[in-house]
């Protein structure tokens, strides 16, 4: 039972850094229709800027600036790459960030250097005990601040009239924009968000183990959560990211009792075949809204 | 261009082949070659004459070019052939059906295996059938993949746009992990298996005789290429080709004219697949060796750049834009003598190995932006320009 829950609270944490990626997803989604490949870069470019400011600005000071800096460059992107291109076939679009995702994690890659590079946070690998259960300090923090997020995007989507005006683009471009919404500036800030959401969640994936050249792949693992949740549900991504963090925990730990003849952890393919179930069951994800064809 | 139809009914075009209609014979108008006085002659897979004449002259060319050019860049060369046979048939999934696949690699590494598997020695370590015939193999690897395509498809045929290529980059990744398990089949990571041994006729064409080895398998890849080629042109153009057509311009639509669109989009990535076995099946041949790393999203994105960059929906776009990104690891080596901060040691930045990768996410960026419709589009250009030369319309 305590393994049991070890791995449960394991798939929490990770689980939440899928949710800040899957959030950048959907914000991202809902304005353009478009799912940004671009997010596995920004996370590794904000993980490895942070992990240069921080001996200059201490780990939190380096996690504001870090996660605003790339919320920058996400703005940017979208400005001169992404643009140019509203009103194309969506595919082309998406591609589109294929390419800058690549450009990118290039770039950034080139930083990583040879010596072991850690984003200086002052969790490592450090656990507290809740009952019998060993926690990791690193999965507390990053659930807490999924929490504290999500908390404040509803609160934003909720008060505020830009937030408003996200929400009526989402639903309406053309309305909205009749309305005297700046779809544009929608565009760009939902693209600052989730380079931000995306820069955020790389501080969290890169607690206690260096970053590596292959550390974007953790943000691939998004892509399922978002599909699981429904490309434009902001709910469903929360629940799925847990589901899928969790999912993904559960079956790292319990490969061998599992699948005792598979040499290699199963555990990284878990969301990608719960992907598979859930759309063979649901193609629209579980919170996804149904899309209606009028001929 | 213009179509003349004069007996307008009698010559419907016939798909299946069987009932050819017995309309007058088409002529063609000397001095007017846009003129097509049949529906078939609109149709035919080079209808004019320059179109005929520049293909011959294009296959003589690329049939000669192993005896001026040197042995590694016609390994290169050759290795741009097979990615074409590849490139080819993603674009008829992607280009001609508007189905996205970031799941291209999958079906190269099934292709790949399978061969391999046909072809390999018995009694070696890995499995191994011992049929070293290269048609068997190569149809082996290409077949496999097919029925590979087949299992997939109705998944993906239930799910359209981006959904579709979320779930195929989840096949990359739960592929690259059977491949990689797989041991007995790929000798597991890092290590791999040979790749088939291309003998035809009793003679190794890896083995140096009167011609390179380079040179022998360049022929035998251009053989390839041109049969898979000229079949894609030929589904293009037919009921399959406009079906497809019909599914990528408006699904609902082409589902109110009768156009089935489950059994379409299984056909597209059927084929789609066969396409990329016959490419992962030839792909290592010249390199011997070959280990389940190579079969990652890097290869698929690969794929879809040799596509977007050559031209969606051509047949030569697709040729065009495969030769281009295989030459791209050639082009970036050389860049460090023109561009001097770029450095070709690999512990270096920025070095060649990093300028290349994100010369494809460049070269992605650009040409949807700037050229859309890929070199295919630049070459359409070029011609329409000196078509109407001096004329600028």
């Amino acid at each position: 039972m305590t393994g049991f829950l070890t791995a449960v609270s394991g798939g929490l944490g990770q689980g939440a850094i899928y949710v800040l990626l899957a959030l950048g997803f959907v914000i991202i989604y809902k304005s353009m229709k478009v799912v940004s490949f671009a997010q596995p870069a920004f996370m590794m470019a904000g993980a490895i800027l942070v992990s240069y400011l921080t001996p200059r600005f201490g780990f939190a000071g380096a996690v504001i600036v870090g996660t605003i800096s790339i919320g920058l460059v996400a703005l940017a992107v979208e400005r001169i790459a992404i643009r140019p291109m509203v009103g194309k076939a969506v595919f082309v679009i998406a591609i589109i960030t294929i390419g800058v995702d690549i450009v990118v994690r290039v770039v950034a890659g080139a930083f990583v250097g040879t010596d072991p590079l850690l984003v200086g946070d002052p969790w490592g690998l450090d656990t507290v005990s809740i009952g019998d259960v060993q926690v990791q300090q690193r999965h507390i923090a990053a659930l807490v601040a999924m929490i504290v997020v999500v908390v404040a995007l509803m609160l934003f989507f909720r008060f505020s009239s830009m937030g408003l005006a996200m929400r009526a683009a989402a639903l309406d471009q053309e309305a909205a924009m009749a309305q005297g919404v700046s779809v544009g500036a929608v565009f760009a800030l939902s693209w600052a968000l989730a380079g931000g959401l995306a820069a955020l969640a790389g501080v969290f994936a890169a607690a206690g183990n260096p970053i590596d050249q292959t550390f974007w792949v953790v943000a691939l693992a998004a892509l399922p959560v978002i599909i699981v949740g429904g490309l434009d549900s902001l709910g469903g991504a929360v629940v799925a990211g847990l589901l899928v963090g969790v999912v993904e925990s559960l079956v790292r730990a319990y490969h061998n009792d599992l699948f005792p003849n598979l040499a290699t952890n199963t555990g990284p393919l878990a969301p990608y075949v719960l992907m598979m179930v859930v759309l063979l069951v649901r193609p629209h994800g579980l919170f996804g809204t149904k899309e209606v064809e009028r001929v | 261009m213009t179509m003349v139809s004069p007996q307008k009914g009698s010559q419907q075009p016939s798909d299946r082949g069987a009932a050819r209609p017995t309309a007058p014979r088409s002529r063609r108008v000397w001095g007017r070659p846009d003129l097509y006085t049949s529906y078939r002659q609109d149709m035919a897979m080079l209808n004019t004459r320059p179109k005929q004449l520049g293909v011959l002259a294009i296959v003589v060319v690329a049939a000669i070019l192993p005896f001026v050019t040197s042995d590694d860049l016609l390994k290169i060369l050759g290795t741009g052939l097979v990615l074409s046979i590849g490139a080819i048939g993603l674009n008829l999934l992607v280009g001609y059906a508007g189905q996205v696949s970031l799941g291209h690699a999958f079906f190269v590494g099934v292709g790949a295996y399978a061969a391999s598997a046909i072809a390999g020695d018995p009694e070696g370590r890995y499995i191994g059938f011992g049929v070293d015939i290269v048609p068997v193999w190569i149809l082996g690897g290409g077949i496999a993949a097919a029925v590979a395509g087949a299992i997939v498809a109705p998944i993906a045929t239930r799910l359209r746009g981006l959904y579709l290529a979320i779930v195929t980059l989840g096949l990359v990744v739960i592929g690259g992990y059977i491949f990689t398990e797989w041991r007995d089949l790929s000798g597991g990571a890092q290590v791999g298996r040979e790749a088939p041994q291309p003998v035809i006729l009793g003679s190794d064409l890896t083995v140096d005789g009167a011609f390179t080895q380079e040179q022998k398998l360049y022929w035998l890849f251009l053989v390839v290429l041109v049969i898979t080629a000229v079949l894609a042109r030929n589904v293009a153009r037919s009921r399959v080709g406009r079906a497809l057509a019909a599914v990528r311009d408006r699904d609902v639509a082409a589902g109110v004219m009768g156009v089935e669109l489950g059994r379409y989009k299984l056909i597209a990535f059927v084929l789609s697949s066969f396409f990329a076995g016959v490419c992962g099946s030839l792909l290592f041949v010249a390199n011997g060796v070959f280990g389940p790393e190579r079969f990652t999203l890097l290869l698929s994105v690969q794929f879809i750049a040799m596509v977007l960059i050559g031209g969606v929906a051509t047949v030569s776009g697709s040729i065009m834009g495969a030769m281009l990104i295989a030459l791209l690891p050639r082009i970036s080596a050389e860049l460090p003598s023109f561009l001097p901060f770029i450095t070709s040691a690999a512990n270096e930045h920025p070095n060649i190995f990093e300028v290349e990768i994100a010369l494809y996410g460049a070269l992605i960026v650009i040409f949807l932006l700037f050229e859309p419709r890929g070199l295919f589009g630049i070459w359409v250009r070029i011609r329409t320009y000196w078509k109407s030369f001096p004329f600028s319309y």
